[in-house]
């Protein structure tokens, strides 16, 4: 066999749940124990950095809020891979990751908008505005309830699993209105100060902090994400079973 | 500027949610790891188990 088929072949195996639980078991503890630590550095180093000449103590919310946001934008990126992989290859992981990664988005998200309101009352003088940027991530979150709704609205997950692929797939384009809310509008947010093309405009002293930490809870976000599909995988075996069982009493072979 | 206090409230929330998604995350675990030992101890197996042993 050639490299490209073994590789294929390897890939193709985390397609079997088995498999997949035995490699998120070996992972996990792994994961868990190194998000926890590079976000206790992230965070140490956010509180050793300098205040922000304008904004005094309140820069260190960012550490947490700048990750959180990120996390919401990019776990509903994962979630419309995996409603791809649902809809075009039908991979039998693919509506588990995408129904797992849901509660997990909507609370990154939440955490994002509860932790910029805190931020923005000392800063701007309000908790809210229905600006741009602030206005689409609230969109967000609420898309991220109606698909946790949608994953659990049907007994039978493979109907449920092709409805919330296709209302993930819609609500795709919140994404760059979202990143780009800031420059099509005239908002009370700032503009991007890290993804920019001309580069960070944030000082190093509160850059690297905000890299490390925003580095820690994506670490944090797989480990909830493994965690979250193994258990996810499991409730299907006992419905699976379950049912076997029904089968087995109603012809009289159970029991 | 002192803004202890919205540092703190920041931090505290992210704390609690982020450990609440922790627990609700590990006791769903442990209850379908709990629901398959009870229906593997009333005898009752998936298919994929039974033709490995």
């Amino acid at each position: 066999m050639t490299d490209a088929a073994v590789a294929r072949t390897k890939v193709s195996d985390l397609a079997n749940p088995t498999r997949f639980l035995a490699l998120a078991g070996a992972v996990l503890p792994w994961l868990t124990a190194t998000a926890l630590i590079v976000i206790a550095i992230g965070l140490w180093m956010g509180f050793a950095a300098p205040e922000d000449y304008q904004q005094g103590s309140t820069v260190r919310i960012m550490y947490l809020h700048v990750p959180f946001a990120w996390l919401s934008m990019m776990i509903y990126s994962i979630m419309a891979i995996a409603a791809l992989g649902t809809l075009v290859w039908r991979h039998p992981l693919a509506d588990v990751a995408l129904k797992a990664a849901a509660p997990i988005g909507a609370t990154f998200t939440a955490l994002a908008l509860a932790t910029g309101s805190i931020w923005g009352r000392p800063m701007w003088g309000t908790w809210w505005v229905w600006d741009g940027r602030l206005t689409s991530v609230f969109v967000l979150f609420l898309m991220y309830l109606g698909i946790i709704a949608l994953t659990r609205a049907l007994d039978d997950p493979g109907r449920s699993a092709r409805m919330a692929a296709i209302v993930t797939l819609v609500g795709v384009v919140n994404i760059p209105i979202i990143k780009f809310s800031v420059e099509w509008w005239n908002t009370l947010h700032q503009p991007a100060s890290v993804l920019r093309l001309d580069g960070p405009t944030i000082h190093p002293s509160l850059l690297w902090p905000l890299l490390v930490s925003a580095l820690g809870f994506t670490l944090l976000f797989f480990a909830f994400h493994l965690m979250a599909m193994r258990a996810e995988i499991w409730r299907r075996r006992v419905q699976a079973m379950r049912r076997m069982a029904a089968r087995g009493a109603g012809t009289g072979a159970g029991a | 500027m002192n803004h202890t206090l919205f540092v703190t409230a920041a931090y505290a929330v992210s704390a609690l949610g982020l450990g609440g998604l922790a627990i609700w995350i590990l006791l769903d675990q442990r209850a379908r790891r709990r629901e398959i030992a009870d229906l593997e101890a009333a005898g009752i197996t998936r298919r994929s188990a039974r033709s490995k042993s």
